[in-house]
């Protein structure tokens, strides 16, 4: 690919699930109206969504879901090993996702509820990072595939790869939105991530942190703002650990 | 200007004839608050039936209409090492219903900053030019503070006014396309009685504001209070989520970004609207923050309000609508903000036993 003077090379991509629903690899086969072009800019050496094929040959390492048994370490570890770049792909595997809502339950527990007690190994959810280091993230339950795109684009025309930085109620109000606050609810808004051109809030439904926290939020304000609101505490920890995104905020507020 | 009068009934077909013959805009209630109370925003609207006329005021202001939230501002094409650029100043024509004194003075404060400072924008003068102004006055509501601004009246910007005498509309005719579409419809010379009513209920408007604030020498003030701690204090209760700037009608700072096409064959040009108060405002290339502090952001949001920036000529751009301190979720407003620093600025004063000048 000859591009504004600069030869471009296809990047080498693979995806990888863990502890997950697929979803967001889901996502890079959906947006038919650009996936023509949005293959031409990967060389898939290894996605069991969308190729038979298996190469353990890759450049940029996609990785999907959090962690939650041994094999899954050793497993990532060597993804981590073969890949130039490794990407935490999705909520689960930046934040450990809703995977995490086991963490809070005595394991046995856990083990009986879903799998009616038979010899099952699981761990309390991990996030990727937890493990290995990790070069990007791409937050989102699922991941916007638009942002994918861009993020891909970046990538291979070597320009940098950003996120927005401000959190959701930027984008809330773009689209004119009444403020779910207004309408008596908690939304995780304020504090969330933008760049899913808040979709959750324009159908109505509370904001619950898929893409983790902005940069720099104040939590204290926005513990403050669910206080003078009269809403529920409990509540609002309940949406803020839905996700696993705002561990730190938790501890922090307890 | 030209003055007229018209019966509500008259002015509904009016209003109805213009919306179904054009792409309009109007106050609609778009959801009902935990309080019971309606909440408005400008919508499209296709009949006069669906405009709520005796609305309050609109949650986020009708700025996008003439400043999108986000903006393709060129496209560019790449062909064999060359590229081409494409420019459009696409603005279908649009009708705009029902906006407040305040809003209008909002608009024609955008069109000082953005047609005459050095560099005009064209997109701007594209839709502000397309756009046919329809104002109608109202009652302030508590917390409205356009008068303090000086903002409550307006006698430019707009195509036609309307102001409610009862069972009328008292109208303030300000462009022969508004005095053409009119001639359509039964309009009548104002009587003695309409002139008084109008001055009545301009009275009635002037002495309905419940809130005021002290501005006389503001501009001067903030200058001295530049290092004044009541900006942290500020600060520290914001969360920085570029709300205010969104609804504000006059918040017009943008971030400019180029995107690449998927296909790599070409790219555009955006500018999206951005705010002050968002962590990266003042972020540079190479990394570097010159406004780190929530204070700092907040601090240059109310200077870019009340001081005036030298681009707009030092103008005070905040026309005291209050829809800022409305969707501010942890309760800023520009009156608690500047009373908070008067306020400590007097109790300093008290402090000082003599002033030079009397000894």
């Amino acid at each position: 690919m000859n591009h504004l003077g600069f030869e471009l090379q296809p990047l080498k991509i693979a995806s990888f699930d863990f502890t997950c629903c697929e979803g967001c690899q889901l996502q890079l086969a959906n947006r038919e109206s650009t996936l023509p072009e949005f293959l031409a800019l990967v060389d898939i050496r290894n996605f069991r969504e969308i190729s038979s094929e298996r190469h353990d040959d890759y450049d940029i390492a996609l990785v999907e879901g959090s962690i939650t048994r041994s094999d899954e370490i050793e497993r990532l570890k060597t993804i981590r090993a073969r890949a130039k770049m490794l990407v935490a792909f999705g909520t689960c595997a930046c934040f450990g996702g809703v995977n995490s809502l086991k963490n809070r339950m005595p394991q046995e527990a856990v083990i009986r509820e879903v799998y009616d007690g038979k010899a099952i190994e699981t761990m309390p959810s991990m996030r990727i990072g937890d493990i290995v280091e990790v070069d990007y993230g791409i937050p989102g339950c699922p991941v916007s595939k638009e942002e994918v795109e861009r993020i891909v684009v970046s990538l291979v025309s070597r320009s940098p790869v950003t996120l927005p930085t401000y959190p959701v109620c930027v984008e809330c109000k773009q689209r004119l939105n009444t403020c779910l606050f207004d309408l008596g609810e908690i939304c995780l808004g304020p504090v969330t991530r933008a760049g899913c051109d808040a979709v959750c809030p324009t159908g109505n439904t509370a904001c619950l942190g898929c893409r983790g926290p902005a940069e720099e939020i104040n939590f204290p304000a926005f513990a403050q703002l669910v206080r003078d609101k009269e809403l529920s505490m409990a509540d609002m920890r309940e949406k803020l650990a839905f996700y696993n995104g705002f561990g730190d905020y938790l501890e922090e507020e307890t | 200007m030209i003055y007229k009068v018209i019966s509500k009934p008259e002015f509904i077909s009016f209003i109805d004839a213009i919306v179904k013959a054009n792409n309009a805009y109007g106050p609609r209630q778009v959801d009902t608050g935990r309080r019971g109370e309606p909440i408005y925003q400008f919508m499209p609207v296709t009949s006069a039936g669906e405009i709520a006329f005796d609305y309050t005021a609109t949650h986020s202001s009708a700025k996008h209409l003439f400043l999108p939230f986000r903006d393709e501002l060129s496209k560019f094409s790449f062909t064999d090492g060359n590229w081409e650029q494409e420019v459009r100043y696409d603005a279908p024509p649009i009708v705009l219903i029902g906006l407040r004194p305040c809003d209008i003075n909002a608009v024609n404060i955008l069109d000082d900053v953005m047609l005459r400072g050095p560099y005009p924008s064209p997109y701007y003068l594209a839709r502000r030019r397309n756009t046919f102004i329809i104002g109608m006055d109202h009652l302030p509501l508590a917390d409205c503070f356009c008068k303090s601004m000086n903002r409550h009246t307006v006698n430019h910007g707009f195509n036609l006014f309307c102001s409610d005498i009862g069972d009328r509309y008292y109208l303030s005719i300000n462009s022969a396309n508004a005095f053409g579409f009119l001639k359509e419809f039964r309009l009548e010379e104002p009587s003695y009685e309409d002139n008084c009513n109008l001055i009545e209920r301009r009275k009635m408007i002037k002495h309905s504001f419940t809130t005021n604030i002290e501005v006389t020498g503001l501009p001067v003030f903030l200058d001295i209070e530049f290092d004044s701690p009541i900006w942290q204090k500020w600060g520290d209760k914001c969360l920085s989520c570029g709300s205010c700037a969104m609804v504000c009608p006059t918040c017009y700072c943008y971030s400019v970004e180029e995107r690449f096409d998927i296909d790599l064959k070409g790219s555009t040009r955006q500018n999206h609207l951005y705010s002050c108060n968002l962590v990266d405002f003042a972020q540079v290339a190479g990394g570097h923050n010159f406004r780190p502090k929530n204070g700092d952001r907040l601090k240059y949001r109310y200077y870019h309000h009340y001081r005036g920036f030298a681009a707009n000529d030092n103008q005070q751009i905040c026309v005291g609508c209050n829809r800022c301190g409305r969707a501010c979720l942890a309760g800023i407003n520009p009156k608690d903000v500047i009373n908070d620093l008067r306020l400590e600025r007097e109790s300093c004063m008290t402090c000082v036993s003599t002033s030079p000048d009397r000894t």
